[in-house]
């Protein structure tokens, strides 16, 4: 990191370092015991050990001179071992609870590592951790790319990516402390999201400064996607999470909504996570690394621009869809239910068009793992927001929510296209970051391709079987007008599906490490730096 | 139309306004309402809200995660209703920051639990599962035998109370009070209690030990008092069955 600042940005860090010790410093005094203090002992340890950092190489030399003719890629590299981080941590706290389901006795009965404290640590070390690290990784190699620009400083994409990952800590070790929000995917605590809004901030005007400076006349459709992420991504957060604390020493606070309107709020926010974080910012990386691996064009502009636009005003209204027979106002869930079916046509444009991509490039999908992974997650893509729309239709949602058919559909979407195009994306950056053409080893990427295929075809076909034997046991009737299954005869139904989730979760695991291996063993040999250049080297500021 | 598109690629701003507005309208149709109709701000005259204690619990339930694996929302289906009871309607959680409808339901509905089981079996079975329900896969919960903290009991009330929750100035100041009193009922303190919160909440010593205050007896007292905070459900599916 500090070899690529120069003393006057190593400066400026070290400034902010001590900001963030000094933060941490009052947030641990104040509260002064209890999750938020424990958390304000880690600002406090972070901002330290950045502050000798880069307080240690104030007398190092200078950065190469030539640096500002070059793209900024280590913030990148960075990211993009926090993402294979975050994928083992998330992924091995999945494959534990969906052990937990099948045996529930295998782990001791300790508080921090029951079943309801770790599946949030689950879902926000993938979503946030995993997706999240990926997207701003993946956003500051595209955003420069497609720009022809360097990032527009090299500060604050440091302090995005450290401070991000501090939030991705937080929010993970305080549900393991019992301390969350309960709200499905906002859990984390009131200033841990006020914490993730400065970061955001920082986030978006890093991106719209290095579009002003860019080469291109256009901005190219992967930003438009990457922005939308951004932007929507903190309206929901924003909304969603307002609190009031208890005490602005103390963790605890709750939310401002309430009742029906706090489901809506939260299904509209849920359902939008999925939308903006899960699938607007990935259609950014597969509208950018699809073409560049394929070396194919875009099929259809026109196509590209019908797809945002209809992804960007129809999903807003989807999120009522969760709430199908429940209190909310009918109108309200008839208006999720017939936007979530139009939806699916904005979602097949993409997914069409990127498969339309590839047309004329079949032999590079037989030969080449990496971009197999993306046709993949094209095809899952399609799948899954097909599989969407049809569970959004009332009577079909009537047999199919609150059972694991869900938890199916939700992972066809995580693993079959969010994880693939993530996995995409990494073997096609990490060599090129490294100064090579090839990953190490070319056996690991197949490998890890058919343990990620078949993992999710266990998990996913599993899991439909596990959640239409739920939703039938739950409504059948004996002829005496009885109910014929007690709600117990129905759990033990299911231990065969959740056992054979847990062994297709287990190898999509595996395939994760040894895709970390991979890029862990590639990076070290690296012998240089990317080779493309920006268009015109940029005049120091 | 493409031409359009084509010069708002060059401006950057123009696509953040873009998406902004986009993005907005479909939020403020669906949610803006929910505030201003009947249907959803019309609360029943017996509704009431959490006692301290309950309200302890409830965010015990929160804290262990217990939403992961069990709504509290009774859709209004012929299986639902014979399975759980009347279907759940908006004003019983309009109290409810956050609410707790769940999504998933790997154990049964709680909405309609209140009073369904003994405070015994509800020890027993948050203790553990297995010895009452051999087949169950619900987690452990042997630490909720320890001490309830009641430090964040008063500024809680007081919070929810800015919220719009009906706690008056003397139900904030007695929370720790009341707390006590409601899992000790012959204790002196009960008759404020009953002043506060009248005779309906279920108030005995919910977790079989009187010498202590504990997170059992939380939990307990809030699952009891699942269901049974307004009668309103009921008498609309008496009415109906009419
Ligand atoms: C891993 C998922 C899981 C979690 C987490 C969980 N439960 Fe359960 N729960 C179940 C299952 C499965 C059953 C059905 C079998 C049984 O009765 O034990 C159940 C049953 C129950 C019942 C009996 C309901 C009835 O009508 O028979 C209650 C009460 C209950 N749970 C309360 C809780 C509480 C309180 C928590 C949190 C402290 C909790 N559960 C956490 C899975 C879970």
């Amino acid at each position: 990191m500090t070899a690529s600042l120069t003393v006057a940005e190593r400066r400026i860090g070290l400034l902010i370092s001590i900001l963030l010790a000094l933060m941490g410093l009052v947030m641990a005094a104040a509260a002064g015991h209890g999750v938020m203090s424990l958390h304000g002992f880690m600002a406090l340890a972070l901002g330290l050990g950045l502050a000798f950092i880069l307080g240690g190489s104030l007398y190092e030399a200078e950065a190469p001179a030539d640096r500002l003719s070059r793209y900024y890629d280590a913030p990148t590299r960075f990211g993009i071992s926090m993402t294979l981080i975050w994928a083992m941590i998330g992924m091995a706290v999945g494959v534990w609870v969906a052990a937990l389901l099948y045996w529930p006795e295998g782990t001791p009965a300790w508080p921090a590592t029951s079943f309801g404290r770790l599946r949030p640590v689950h879902t926000t070390g993938i979503i946030f951790g995993f997706g999240g690290n990926a997207l701003i990784a993946t956003s500051f190699h595209v955003l420069q790319r497609t720009s022809r620009a360097r990032l527009a400083d090299s500060v604050s994409p440091w302090a995005v990516l450290i401070g991000y990952n501090l939030f991705c800590v937080w929010a993970v070790t305080g549900y393991m402390l019992g301390s969350t929000q309960s709200k499905e995917y906002a859990e984390a605590e009131w200033y841990a999201d006020i914490w993730l809004v400065v970061i955001w901030v920082t986030y978006f005007v890093l991106y719209l400064r290095t579009l002003a400076r860019r080469n291109e006349p256009h901005i190219y459709v992967a930003n438009w996607y990457y922005l939308a992420f951004i932007l929507v991504v903190a309206m929901l957060h924003i909304v969603n999470n307002l609190a009031l604390p208890v005490q602005w020493t103390s963790a605890e606070s709750f939310p401002i909504w309430a009742g029906v309107q706090d489901a809506m709020v939260q299904w509209w926010y849920g359902h939008n996570a999925v939308a903006f974080f899960l699938t607007s910012g990935f259609l950014g990386m597969l509208y950018y690394f699809l073409p560049v691996r394929s070396g194919r064009p875009i099929w259809s502009y026109r196509l590209s621009i019908v797809s945002f636009w209809g992804i960007v005003f129809f999903y807003i209204w989807v999120g009522s869809h969760h709430l199908h027979y429940t209190a909310l106002p009918f109108w309200a869930q008839t208006l999720g239910m017939t936007f979530s079916i139009m939806l699916l046509v904005p979602s097949w444009a993409s997914a069409g068009n990127a498969i339309a991509t590839l047309n004329g490039a079949w032999h590079k999908v037989r030969d080449d793992a990496t971009l197999r992974f993306m046709f993949v997650a094209a095809v899952f893509y399609g799948l899954s927001t097909f599989e969407g729309s049809f569970l959004a239709i009332r009577p079909v949602n009537s047999l199919s929510h609150y059972t694991d058919w869900t938890v199916g559909h939700v992972h066809s979407g995580t693993l079959g296209w969010v994880a693939m195009i993530v996995f995409g994306a990494i073997y096609t950056i990490v060599p090129q970051l490294s100064g090579k053409t090839d990953m190490a080893s070319a056996t690991a990427v197949e490998w890890h391709f058919w343990l990620a295929v078949s993992g999710t075809l266990i998990y996913v076909i599993s899991m439909w079987n596990a959640g239409i034997t739920q939703g039938l046991m739950w409504r059948a009737y004996e002829e005496n007008g009885a109910l014929s299954y007690s709600f117990v005869e129905s759990v033990e139904a299911m231990a065969p599906y959740y056992l054979l989730r847990t062994i297709g979760g287990g190898l999509f695991l595996a395939g994760a490490v040894i895709c970390a291996w991979n890029c862990r063993v590639t990076m070290r040999r690296a012998v240089g730096h990317a080779t493309d250049r920006p268009l015109v080297a940029q005049p120091a500021e | 139309m493409l031409k359009l598109h084509y010069n708002l690629e060059k401006i950057s701003m123009g696509l953040v306004a873009a998406i902004i507005l986009a993005a907005s309208v479909g939020g403020i149709v669906e949610i803006a309402p929910l505030f201003t109709i009947d249907e959803t701000v019309e609360l029943p005259d017996d509704l009431r809200p959490h006692t301290p204690l309950e309200l302890a619990g409830r965010e015990i339930y929160i804290r262990e995660g217990c939403y992961a694996c069990h709504s509290q929302m009774v859709r209004s289906l012929a299986d639902e209703l014979d399975r759980y009871g009347p279907y759940s309607l908006a004003s019983e959680s309009a109290y409810d920051h956050p609410m707790l409808w769940g999504s998933k339901r790997t154990g049964p509905d709680l909405a309609r639990l209140g009073e369904k089981y003994s405070d015994a079996w509800h020890v027993a079975h948050l203790i553990n599962p297995r010895d009452v329900v051999p087949a169950s896969i619900m987690p452990s919960y042997p630490w909720l035998t320890r001490s309830l903290d009641t430090e964040l009991l008063s500024p809680s009330l007081a919070t929810l109370a800015r919220l719009g929750v009906p706690y008056d100035e003397a139900m904030i100041a007695a929370a720790d009070a009341d707390a006590a009193a409601q899992s000790r009922p012959d204790s002196d303190a009960m008759d404020g209690f009953i002043e506060r919160y009248g005779e309906r909440p279920a108030a005995r010593d919910f977790d079989g030990d009187p010498s202590r205050l504990t997170e059992m007896d939380a939990v307990v007292a809030y699952l009891q008092s699942l269901g049974t905070l307004t009668d309103a459900p009921y008498q609309i599916l008496t009415e109906g069955g009419q």
